[in-house]
């Protein structure tokens, strides 16, 4: 045997250059919710969101790893709703320093406070909330998912190329409802839109009719707009919003035209390979959360593939140089702010049918990468951690 | 004098210098993904004259050395076609393995490697006996395909493992995975086999390696004025007769570009349709023909003058380009 290895090494030495029989545990950490109640159950929050896409990107890096003598793995680790996320992570810490969070922004904060995590590399692929890329970051915590501002800005990128600059919306009473509404008014200013009217969804008790009948009783009062925004997150609503609005105007956000990090409407740029992978494992279409965690697992995979080690400390530098660049089926190379840690990527604007445009939107220019004319730029990220 | 009068001036000087095509002129084969067609380019009159039926998304195309038959994948129809060159009927199916993409058809005009996008997976198929003669597993979405001059070594580079595989075709094994920058597309040996490209879409890099030792030797970086670098994404090449100059086909930034093959310096940018894929030399390679996939037309460019001097509208998503001389 030893004799056979050393022939196939001598015949073939760039297949072994590199074969250092490395091992590459990562671990999926995910803070299990409670979904509160949704007016339509047509579209249950899938269980395995954002897992699948995990274990897609670790046969990915498997696939690469077998020609170089890589070896991956991924553990999945579920804390029970209420359960204590930062213990489960101090466990997982022990036997990994490669980490995908999936879990809301206390519990992020909470892993990456720990002792254990400080040289560890941990991946937000869950929180959108723009603070984690501002002045609530931390050196140890990049985020593959884009934050609530970089899709406010897509979209409102998209609203002004087409002129639409009278804006309305209405905004559910989530906190990431009212967080990502929050970054829908951030950006309009940024692009020099104007939301003229805004109204709460706030029809608990009282409602006496169906959805579909308060709505244009509802939007009568909003004014002249060009463009209806929704801020509904965890679609409870917004889904009858759509033809059925006082005056005839289309609605994006939340709901109509949707600014995400992947939708399974995405085929070009070789999308549909990536899309066809996911529908065989997983027996269903590939949402923004399973993209988030497949570029997670996919990000370490490259690096590890590029630098030959599963060092934390050289994985998180080598993710951060201007060398790496990963091929996101997006049409041009992702990289990572060196700012704040956040993936730096294009942003699909989806219907349930088709993508209607890809921001960054032509003409929208930035003099290091138009993709930093999404989310917080350098100048405007109160991020200090990454200095 | 207009462009128009320019081109058309230019198409005159350069049909007074080419010799005159023989009798049944030189074509120029276009797959369009989107149409499930071949737009047939008469190069004496830069003309579409025919427009084949194929299976569906075609892609890959590449002629018998006689140039008899054609192959054609038929990407989502999961088959490689045989098509009669002269008629352009299909002749019939061959196994091909899953969402065949693209291949190449070894010196001996009977193997065919070809890459199973879907499937991580080159089949090797004889195309005499009409069977897969090996399987090899290779990294994610295999597409670049190319064979050595000599036919000793077959590459399959592929999109998501970032790798050039060699193949040794005696044995049908890989013997050498070698990395590249992210999304290799294309792979051609040149400098009569010693040395290797490699192009790297989403990179935005051509890698070349040593043959003998698949080592990298050098590496091409493109620079296209007024375009993002992220645009700038190689992906067809080929070489002149000399192979001292390379065209580079450079996707979404709607450029050829033109490469000094010797010190791997860009020497020109040349515009083109949108979202240039791929190219094919008329028979003299006096003209090269691109497939712009986006605005679905054919850019004629002068190789002397390095100029484009014409569009030809084909199908939808035009992929593939092969010569018929």
């Amino acid at each position: 045997m030893r004799f056979l290895i050393t022939l196939l090494m001598a015949l073939c030495p760039a297949a072994f250059a590199t074969a250092a029989g490395i091992e590459v545990p990562v671990i999926y950490l995910k803070q299990q919710e409670q979904q509160p109640p949704t007016l339509s159950n047509l579209d249950p929050q899938p269980a395995d969101l954002g897992e699948t896409g995990a274990r897609l990107g670790l046969a990915d890096n498997r696939t690469t790893g077998s020609f170089l003598g890589h070896s991956y793995s991924l553990e999945t680790v579920a804390v029970p709703p209420g359960g204590d996320f930062a213990a489960a992570a101090r466990a997982a810490l022990a036997r990994s320093a490669l980490l995908i969070l999936d879990a809301p922004k206390p519990a992020l904060l909470a892993a990456a406070a720990l002792p254990e995590a400080q040289e560890a590399l941990l991946f937000n692929t869950a929180s959108p909330d723009t603070g984690l890329r501002s002045g609530d970051c931390r050196r140890n915590l990049l985020h593959t998912l884009p934050s609530d501002l970089m899709r406010s800005d897509a979209l409102m990128q998209f609203a002004l190329s087409k002129r639409w600059t009278g804006l309305a919306l209405i905004t559910g009473k989530n906190p990431q409802d009212q967080a990502f509404a929050g970054a829908l008014r951030q950006s309009a200013a940024k692009f020099g839109l104007e939301i003229a009217a805004e109204r709460t969804w706030d029809y608990g008790a009282d409602m006496r009719r169906n959805a579909a009948q308060e709505v244009p009783l509802m939007s009568q009062g909003l004014g002249r707009h060009d463009l209806l925004l929704v801020a509904d997150e965890l679609q409870d609503f917004a889904r009858y919003l759509p033809y059925n609005t006082w005056l005839p105007r289309p609605v994006a956000g939340s709901e109509g035209l949707v600014p995400a990090a992947w939708a399974p409407v995405v085929e070009q740029w070789g999308a549909a390979q990536l899309q066809s992978r996911f529908q065989e494992l997983a027996g269903r279409k590939m949402l923004a959360r399973d993209y988030a965690a497949w570029a997670a697992v996919r990000s370490i995979g490259e690096a590890v593939t590029r630098t030959g080690s599963a060092d934390a400390g050289v994985l998180r530098r080598y993710l951060l140089s201007d060398a790496f660049e990963l091929a996101g089926f997006k049409g041009r190379p992702l990289s990572y702010r060196s700012w704040n840690g956040q993936l730096r990527q294009p942003i699909p604007l989806a219907t349930p049918r088709a993508l209607a445009a890809q921001a960054p939107l032509p003409g929208f220019l930035h003099q290091h990468s138009e993709l930093d004319t999404l989310g917080l730029d350098a100048p405007e990220s109160r991020c200090g951690a990454f200095q | 004098m207009t462009f128009a009068a320019k081109s058309l001036a230019a198409l005159a000087l350069s049909a007074l210098l080419a010799p005159a095509p023989p009798l049944g002129a030189a074509e120029i084969w276009v797959t369009n993904e989107k149409d499930d067609t071949i737009s047939v380019i008469d190069i004496a009159t830069l003309e579409v004259v025919r427009t084949i039926a194929t299976g569906e998304r075609p892609r890959g195309i590449t002629f018998s050395k006689d140039f008899s038959r054609v192959y054609v994948c038929a990407s989502d129809s999961d088959t490689v076609q045989v098509l009669d060159a002269a008629t352009g009927k299909i002749l019939h199916d061959l196994p091909s393995g899953e969402d065949p993409e693209q291949f190449v058809l070894h010196p001996n005009d009977r193997h065919l490697y070809i890459a199973n996008e879907d499937d991580a997976v080159t089949t090797v198929v004889d195309t005499e006996t009409r069977k897969v003669v090996a399987q090899i597993n290779v990294g994610i979405e295999p597409e670049g395909m190319a064979v050595s001059p000599d036919g000793r070594i077959a590459i399959t580079t592929s999109e998501t493992t970032n790798m050039a595989h060699w193949i040794d075709t005696q044995t049908q094994q890989l013997f050498a995975n070698t990395l590249v920058d992210a999304r290799p597309r294309h792979a051609e040996f040149t400098a009569g086999g010693s040395a290797l490209w490699v192009s790297s879409e989403i990179g935005g890099t051509i890698t070349v390696f040593d043959t003998a030792t698949q080592a990298e030797t050098g590496k091409i970086t493109f620079d296209v004025k007024g375009v993002h670098p992220d645009r700038v994404q190689p992906v067809g090449f080929a070489f002149t007769e000399d192979e001292q100059t390379a065209f580079v086909a450079l996707g979404p930034s709607n450029h050829v570009a033109v490469v000094n093959a010797e010190t791997l310096e860009v020497e020109d940018y040349i515009l083109v349709g949108r979202r240039v894929w791929h190219i094919a030399f008329s028979p003299d390679k006096s003209l090269l023909f691109t497939t712009n996939g986006v605005s679905g037309d054919v850019t004629v460019i002068d190789t002397a003058k390095r100029q484009a001097l014409k569009s030809i509208k084909v199908g939808r998503f035009p992929w593939g380009a092969a010569l018929r001389p």
